[in-house]
């Protein structure tokens, strides 16, 4: 395990002749919580979904956990990964939507052991434990058997979370993991991921919760416009941002 | 009041109260009932319907027509042909329409190209056309195409690039040729359904399996499809009734082994019209009535997980949970 868990060197996207990411350089080091803010537009989810190559890039690297996604470098040329290779990588990077998108035919046990027994072939009755485990870690031990349309809001994005875990991931993306919440259910979900945090995952937390980037964040980065803006340690960022662009956007959101 | 509050809330007495009358109901179904009787009537009292020819006996000696040996052949090969056409039909309409979505442009026009084919022709002429391609070649192999004129560029006398050939009357007559018929073109139909379906289903969905390292094919096989079907089975249903009655057809390849060949054949021997034409219509009746049947159950199956019914449901077992009690409702659910 190198100590770098994320590295994005200038990175570039565009949609069409509409350029998203401008140049993005980032560094979390393994363990790390880093904690993503912007304005609506600058380019976060797009970023995010860079790290995993559910988005291709245009130009830059990203490399997570030394790997470089979704290419292979060879005699200095790059070679396109295959499907079966991107999946691979895919394996060990856990990500958490908005709006959750568990899989509504299936109970919410089956939701959290599908990708392990499919996709990792691992035994049924293991992959079962370990569901039930981290299902009672996030409160839902007695949900197992339900379906995704029986939970409020917070409960499936508990399990969203629970679901990305069975994988035994060792980065987990969330794309703004409780925009999509009632105002009372925010807190069940936050309490969920600050547990992991204490664990020593390493996490990149898209997010509009100022007090969960201060209080977990060991990272803070600030994009507009498909760069970053500024970033450096929450607590700093926070009571004293240095541009004028994180300045107008925090005193909009505390 | 007040001493009410401090104890248990006592519950209230269920409301009796004297329900809204609907006469205009009451009438229209005073109207249908009338309307039924003289329908039974006209079918008992009248002989020209002659039940036992359809039911007893219809020669001396024999079964009445629904159970004749041949009427009872013929049903099996309807059944089987429903069978194996939806079987070709569901199957290619699936590849169809995953290929009509697949961002390669050359997939997706051969999948236009099938659907605009296959719908635009009648079944009825396809059929005939299937039961007369052994006119066009004796015999229908697989192989390397133009496997001749490429042998004839270099020289070689009577190249043959096939692997495997067998003579076309073999394979085109009667059954197979009518199956590919009903079965290509019920394909076109189907895979426009299956597109439907497909598009239905949430995009995040394949985003969130992606991002598990599931595969595309996989994706598709436990996320998508087990969505989208439902969506896909209500109109799959209507098709494989419809599909039923358009084996009909095949009594032009011609096939012989059909119901309605068979129901016919009774008919012209026996000079007997409308009794056989009731037999095959209660026979198509029973035959829809077990697949209704069966696509109650399908729609069940792919239900799962969703609407208010099984929402309910759920509260109420955990209220039940809660209470240590038991609700009684009325109607078992899954
Ligand atoms: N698949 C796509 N095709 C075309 N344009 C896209 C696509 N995805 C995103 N965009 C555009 O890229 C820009 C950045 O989008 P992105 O979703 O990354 O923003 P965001 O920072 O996550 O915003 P929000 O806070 O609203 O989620 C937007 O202008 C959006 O319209
Ligand atoms: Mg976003």
């Amino acid at each position: 395990m190198s100590d770098v868990m994320v590295r994005a060197e200038n990175v570039h996207k565009s949609f069409g002749s509409l350029e998203v990411l401008k140049g993005i350089d980032l560094e979390v080091r393994a363990g790390e919580v880093c904690c993503v803010l912007g304005p609506s537009g600058s380019g976060k989810s797009t970023f995010l979904r860079c790290v995993n190559h559910l988005e291709k890039i245009n130009a830059g690297r990203i490399f997570v956990d030394g790997d470089l996604m979704g290419y292979r470098e060879r005699g200095g040329k790059l070679h396109e990964l295959g499907e079966r290779d991107v999946a691979k990588q895919r394996r060990s990077i856990g990500m958490v939507f908005q709006r959750f998108n568990l899989f509504p035919h299936m109970t919410v046990l089956q939701n959290v052991m599908e990708a392990p027994c499919r996709v990792k072939r691992e035994s049924k009755a293991d992959v079962r434990d370990r569901a039930v485990a981290l299902l009672d870690r996030v409160g839902l031990g007695a949900k197992t058997e339900s379906y995704p349309g029986q939970l409020s809001g917070g409960q499936q994005q508990r399990v969203a979370i629970a679901r990305a875990l069975a994988m035994r991931p060792k980065l987990m993306l969330f794309d703004e993991p409780t925009s999509a919440l009632d105002p009372e259910l925010v807190g069940e979900v936050l309490d969920v991921m600050k547990d992991l945090a204490r664990d020593g995952m390493t996490m990149v937390v898209v997010t509009h919760e100022i007090g969960f980037a201060r209080e977990v964040g060991d990272k803070l980065i600030f994009m507009d416009g498909g760069v970053v803006v500024e970033q450096g340690a929450p607590r700093e960022v926070i009571a004293n941002p240095q541009h004028e662009r994180t300045r107008a956007f925090l005193s909009k959101v505390l | 009041m007040s001493d009410q509050t401090t104890t248990e809330r006592a519950r209230p007495e269920p409301i009796k109260a004297v329900p809204v009358r609907h006469p205009g109901r009451w009438v229209t179904i005073a109207i249908l009932a009338v309307l039924a009787a003289m329908f039974v009537h006209l079918l008992v009292t009248n002989d020209n319907f002659r039940w036992s020819f359809i039911f007893l006996s219809y020669e001396d000696g024999k079964r009445g027509v629904m159970f004749t040996g041949p009427v009872l052949e013929g049903l099996r090969g309807t059944i089987l042909l429903t069978i194996t056409s939806m079987a070709i039909g569901i199957g290619l309409g699936v590849i169809l329409a995953v290929m009509r979505l697949s961002p390669n442009r050359i997939l997706s026009s051969v999948a236009f190209l099938y659907t605009w084919f296959f719908r635009a022709v009648p079944r009825l002429v396809l059929a005939i056309l299937f039961g007369n391609l052994n006119i066009l070649w004796s015999r229908v192999g697989f192989g390397l195409p133009f496997d001749k004129q490429i042998g004839d560029l270099f020289g070689i006398d009577n190249f043959n690039g096939q692997f495997y050939s067998i003579r076309a009357v073999d394979l085109l007559a009667g059954f197979v040729a009518g199956m590919l018929a009903l079965g290509l073109s019920e394909a076109a139909y189907m895979a426009e359904i299956v597109r439907a379906g497909l598009q239905s289903v949430d995009q995040g969905q394949t985003e969130a399996a992606v991002a598990l390292g599931m595969s595309r094919f996989q994706v598709l096989r436990r996320i998508v499809l087990p969505q989208a079907m439902r969506v896909i089975v209500p109109p799959t249903g209507n098709e494989t009734i419809a599909m039923v009655k358009d084996t009909s057809l095949v009594a032009y390849v011609p096939v012989a082994g059909e119901l309605w060949f068979q129901l016919n054949a009774v008919s012209a021997r026996t000079f007997v019209v409308f009794p056989v034409l009731v037999a095959a219509l209660i026979w198509y009746l029973i035959i829809c009535t077990v697949l209704m049947i069966g696509q109650f159950f399908l729609e069940r199956h792919y239900g799962k997980g969703y609407g208010a019914t099984g929402r309910a449901r759920q509260r109420l077992r955990d209220i039940e949970v809660e209470q240590g009690g038991r609700i009684t409702t009325t109607g078992e659910g899954t």
